[in-house]
């Protein structure tokens, strides 16, 4: 971080404190928070990374948030805490970025930190007769047995505002009137992609309002990650967004690593640089097959699939699994790649390239699909960067916000491709983006797939991984959006909490925004676009 | 050209020698009606199948292959199972309208399928206004979807039946101009009539440009009438998980099952008879010996084949295209099918008036 | 596949034998069979899928695997024309009410499959604070997939035993309706009328 920033910061903000450690950060007290937040948002700083809730124990709870600036591609790290254990009470930033309303939902549900004026405070993930907040370090599992009651969905949110003697009052936030037309869309819905659920009230067939309940898949995954050694911890992150299973692994992987100051070598970097590109590959296929299907041309659906078994051979040849690979190791990869890796890969992608103008003769051309998707569900660049909805989506926007380019990591330095861009942000954009996308990735690969070095696949580490004292974030470009990780460690072998910055809450919180005053069947063109994996949204 | 009314009137006289003319009427009806009702049982059986290797075929897959050779006794299989699944009744639904909505989508295919002429001297219902009835008869079948979505006390099912409503009733104004278009050119409504008219051509040929462009109105609209992709809004799997059927079970939601494809079929009857020839085999002016060979085909063969084919080119548009949006449904009806097909039936009044029609 | 190419026969005898037992007369049992026959083969899936099970699930229905050979070919969004319900994924606290929901929807016969180390017995996250381990403490579950996730063949493997257990099944004769018509009705009345039941008249109109 340069130092200029932290003049400015400590100018803006005496109280602010600097602290070093992983990737250093400001701790700045709870009353002057969104003082501080709003300057720094009308400096530049418009893009919110990653909001993370934290329990400090004694030090009490807070939120750390990792903000960047688009322009200037700077980043600040700030946290902000209060010593209250019982009612916690924080300032809410979602007036500034739009990323935090979900963002702060998610924090008061693991830690029951109140956000003062957030709209809508109920519990993103959980039920709302939930005892406890489990992400609290004090949490008993034995509070919350199953329970078989069927839930009922609340027509409004409480919301807690600030009196001006300091104390704060609970209002209630009307969601959906009496009188309205309010269908329920999911969790069991084939256009969901999973069990996401909305609350959809119409107009006929035109949307009015909607309301997103996430939580059906939610595993509890960074709580679990606390029990585990980092080595384990590697598990899980594979099963969050299985689409995008190598790169959240070499997001975490990444992550330890920068922890341990641990360089792996040349060979590690391709391979995996070109695990993540033929993941992407896969994923991508998957979106088109899927959206194909949402839309009703079914037969696309199985020309998607018929390609993607073709990637799903290559990594399994290497690591042995079909979707879920475990790779990624700290330090290295698993195995080394297959002697008929490179070949494969290279048939691979001599085959594809005709598949790609298959896709486009069959669908993209199509006349249907082109009055479906183009101008519908337009998302402005502003909106994606205040969502931080990032990936396909964003870049579909017109915000060039690929990791690969932001922040290079593994090869991406050294090989040469281009960051697709669309202005339009609609549903169109956000399909060709991804078309494109597959493309991109196979000259990507073409350009390492011959010249990976000779070298280690593994390097030697430590039986017991002991990350030094700090936090730490870092982010890889997903197969929809930036996937970050954020350790916070204590020294331990054990992380002290583990954030994964979800690439599919964003995408999820920006669908009020686009689908209002479209119609159903554009909610799902919408939601296909969008492209979210809801295991990698509830975590 | 085999006569089938040799054989009807054979078994009319039959009888008659044996009985009063009225009990003979009263056999011969029920035995109409059963026969009736088991070639339409034995056509949906036929169209599931060929949609399910159809499919499988486009979309680079087997389709059923285990059950009974080649997968031919997979649909039987689905129904038997069909016919012993459990019919859930819905509490707080409108326990008569909702057991009743599937019977009524039945009747209404089951009459119009009557109206189809399959061979020489096979018809069923065939009077002076045959055409009148088949659209007045399948049109019913929007009733039965409306009743479907109103009683299952579902919103997915009452938004589903609201686009079949919306839709169905805006089709079939195009349906009935491009029927209208070649009644111009025949002058008679009666199926029978309209057939042997073809005997030296079909009306695809005779009436060329508007036959053609009424021919294309007609599959358009005449998918879009039974619901199937792209216009299978008012099922959107994808959006309204089943439409109208989503609450029903077991042999009920085999009735709307049955009844769509063999509306489909019924759709690519009525296209192989109005518009190219029925069972009236190709015949070429002039070519006495190819006129003779194609004679040989018996009628029923020329009549299946040809509705098998528009069939095919529908299950072909199905499998291809995305699903269209209400709004767009209803603006390529409205905006560019009906003035498209008026104008059209201008113009062949034009080409009839002035004789321009071979 | 060859009867003796299936793992587990002697679980299949065993459930036939103890199916036989009563004995049925020969034209109940040749229309029981015949209509066994029918339901094995025409067993249609519910899509339903919560995580990385369900793209395995797909890519079963997907050009390669193409599990319309056997006869699943229709998959049915709506639960009441279903007639298995494929569990593939991990079930969480929230969802447990959501899949019995989605089941009780379902118009029998029905069967349930847990497909995946999640769906059986919570599988990796076993040990956290939201998660079912195992759906068999909700659900009755014929078949269990293990793997995580299953390959196609694994699922394929299972849904042809699936078929097996179907098809020795009766629908004759009462074995496989151990309750009256009453007596069911009776259970089915106090289910409804009890106190804080869920399937209670009065509850259901606020959730919907």
């Amino acid at each position: 971080m340069n130092s200029n920033l932290i003049d400015k910061i400590t100018a803006w903000e005496p109280r602010a404190v600097w602290t070093e450690g992983g990737d250093g950060m400001f701790t700045v007290p709870a009353d002057g928070f969104h003082d501080l937040a709003g300057r720094l948002r009308a400096d530049g700083f418009d893009f919110l990374r990653s909001l993370t809730g934290m329990d400090w124990g004694e030090a009490g709870f807070g939120v750390v948030y990792h903000l960047e600036a688009t322009a200037t591609g700077e980043n600040v790290v700030l946290r902000t805490l209060t010593e209250e254990r019982g009612h916690p009470v924080l300032p809410s930033v979602c007036d500034l970025w739009k990323a935090a309303e979900l963002n702060e939902r998610e924090v008061f549900d693991y830690f029951g930190i109140r956000f003062l004026n957030h709209p809508d405070m109920r519990r993103l993930f959980l039920r709302d007769d939930w005892v406890g907040y489990p992400l609290r370090k004090e949490y008993d599992p034995e509070q919350n047995p199953l329970r078989m009651s069927n839930e009922v969905s609340k027509d409004s949110s409480p919301t807690y505002e600030l009196q001006p003697d300091g104390s704060y009052i609970r209002k209630r936030n009307v969601l959906f009137e009496e009188d309205e037309y309010v269908i329920n869309v999911g969790p069991q819905h084939p256009a969901t992609h999973g069990v996401l659920r909305f609350r959809v009230s119409l107009e006929g067939e035109i949307i009015k309002k909607l309301d997103v309940h996430c939580g059906y898949i939610h595993r509890g995954i960074e709580k679990m990650c606390e029990e585990l050694t980092y080595p384990q911890t590697l598990a899980l992150t594979d099963r969050l967004d299985y689409l995008g299973a190598a790169q959240n692994r070499h997001a975490l992987c990444m992550c330890i690593e920068k922890g341990l100051g641990v360089e792996v070598s040349e060979r590690v970097q391709y391979i995996r640089t070109i695990m993540d590109e033929l993941q992407r590959i896969d994923s991508h296929l998957l979106f088109f097959a899927c959206l194909c299907m949402d839309m009703g041309a079914l037969t696309a659906f199985f020309y998607g699939f018929r390609d993607r078994e073709k990637v799903l051979d290559i990594l399994e040849q290497t690591t042995g699994g079909r979707l879920i690979q475990t790779y990624n190791t700290i330090g290295g990869v698993q195995a080394d790649i297959h002697p008929d890796f490179v070949r494969k890969t290279r048939e691979f992608i001599a085959y594809m390239r005709p598949r790609l103008r298959e896709y486009h003769e069959v669908f993209t051309g199509n006349v249907i699909a082109q009055e479906r998707l183009k101008g519908t569900g337009v998302l402005t660049r502003a909106d994606a960067v205040s969502f931080g909805a990032t990936g396909g989506t964003g870049r579909a926007s017109g915000w060039a916000c690929d990791v690969r380019k932001r922040h290079p990591y593994a090869v991406y330095d050294k090989v040469d491709f281009e960051e697709v861009l669309f202005s339009e942000g609609d549903c169109f954009a956000r399909y060709m983006v991804r078309m494109r996308e597959i493309e991109q990735s196979m000259n990507i690969i073409e350009q390492l797939i011959d010249n990976i070095p000779e070298g280690e696949y593994q390097l030697k580490m430590k039986p017991v991984i002991r990350i030094p004292e700090g936090s730490y974030y870092a982010a890889v470009e997903g197969s929809r959006g930036e996937f970050g990780v954020f350790i916070e460690s204590r020294g331990d072998k054990f992380p002290y909490r583990m954030k994964f910055r979800s690439t599919g809450l964003p995408l999820v919180s920006c669908l009020e925004t686009i689908a209002r005053g479209t119609k159903i069947a554009d909610l799902i063109a919408i939601g296909g676009t969008l492209d979210y994996v809801v295991p990698d949204i509830d975590r | 050209m085999f006569d089938f009314s040799i054989i009807t009137s054979w078994v009319h006289g039959m009888l008659t020698s044996v009985m009063p003319l009225g009990l003979a009427v009263f056999i011969e009806c029920v035995m109409v009606g059963v026969c009736l009702l088991l070639m339409y049982a034995v056509i949906a059986v036929v169209m599931i199948f060929m949609e399910r290797k159809v499919c499988a075929a486009f979309q680079c897959r087997l389709g059923p292959v285990r059950v009974g050779f080649w997968g031919l006794l997979q649909v039987p299989a689905d129904v038997l199972k069909m016919l012993t699944k459990e019919i859930i009744t819905i509490r707080r639904s409108d326990k008569f309208l909702y057991n009743l909505a599937p019977y009524i989508v039945i009747l209404a295919s089951v009459l119009a399928f009557a109206c189809l002429p399959v061979s020489k001297g096979l018809e069923v219902l065939d009077f002076n206004v045959g055409v009148f009835f088949l659209m007045a008869a399948s049109s019913i079948g929007v009733v039965g979807i409306l009743l479907a979505g109103w009683s299952s006390n579902n919103k997915y099912s009452l938004i589903g039946a609201m686009r079949s409503g919306a839709q169905m009733i805006s089709y079939e104004l195009s349906i009935g101009l491009s029927i209208l278009t070649i009644i111009v050119l025949t002058d008679t409504m009666q199926f029978s009539e309209i057939v042997a008219r073809q005997a030296d051509g079909w009306f695809l040929f005779k009436g060329h440009i508007p036959a053609l462009v009424a021919f294309v109105i007609y599959l358009i609209a005449g998918n879009a009438e039974v619901n199937r992709g792209p216009f299978d809004l008012p099922e959107a799997e994808s959006e309204l998980t089943a439409g109208y059927h989503t609450e029903y079970s077991g042999m009920h939601f085999g009735l709307f099952y049955v009844a769509e494809f063999v509306n489909l079929f019924i759709v690519a009857g009525v296209a192989a008879t109005i518009f190219l020839g029925g069972w009236m085999p190709l015949h070429v002016a002039g070519w006495e010996g190819f006129n003779a060979v194609m004679d040989c085909i018996p009628g029923f063969v020329w009549f299946f084949g040809k509705a098998f084919f528009v069939v095919w080119l529908l299950m072909w548009i199905k499998w291809t295209f995305p699903r269209l949006r209400i709004d767009q449904i209803l603006t390529l009806e409205w905006k560019y099918l009906v003035p498209i097909g008026l104008a059209n039936l201008l113009l062949m009044v034009i080409v009839v008036v002035f004789k321009l029609h071979f | 596949m060859k009867y003796e190419d299936f793992n587990d026969n002697e679980y299949i005898e065993r459930m036939a034998a103890e199916l036989r037992e009563g004995g049925a007369n020969v034209l109940v049992g040749c229309l029981d069979e015949l209509i066994e026959w029918g339901r094995s083969n025409s067993l249609w899936p519910l899509t339903f899928a919560t995580s990385c099970c369900g793209i395995e699930f797909m890519a079963v229905g997907a050009a390669r695997y193409d599990f319309a050979r056997f006869g699943f070919e229709v998959a049915r969004a709506s639960p009441r024309q279903a007639d298995f319900i494929m569990v593939a994924g991990t079930i969480t606290h929230k969802m447990a009410p959501v899949l019995k929901r989605l089941y009780d929807q379902m118009a029998d016969p029905k069967y349930v499959i847990a497909v995946g180390g999640c769906a059986i017995s919570g599988g990796p996250f076993k040990r956290s604070y939201h998660v079912v381990d195992g759906v068999d403490k909700i659900l009755p579950v014929d078949v269990y997939i293990p793997g995580c996730p299953p390959r196609p063949e694994a699922m394929l493997y299972g849904l042809m035993q699936l078929q097996r257990k179907v098809k020795v099944q009766k629908f004759f004769g009462g074995v496989n309706r151990q309750m009256g018509r009453e007596e069911y009705e009776e259970l089915l009345r106090r289910d409804l009328t009890a106190e804080g039941n869920d399937l209670n008249v009065e509850g259901e109109e606020k959730h919907e």
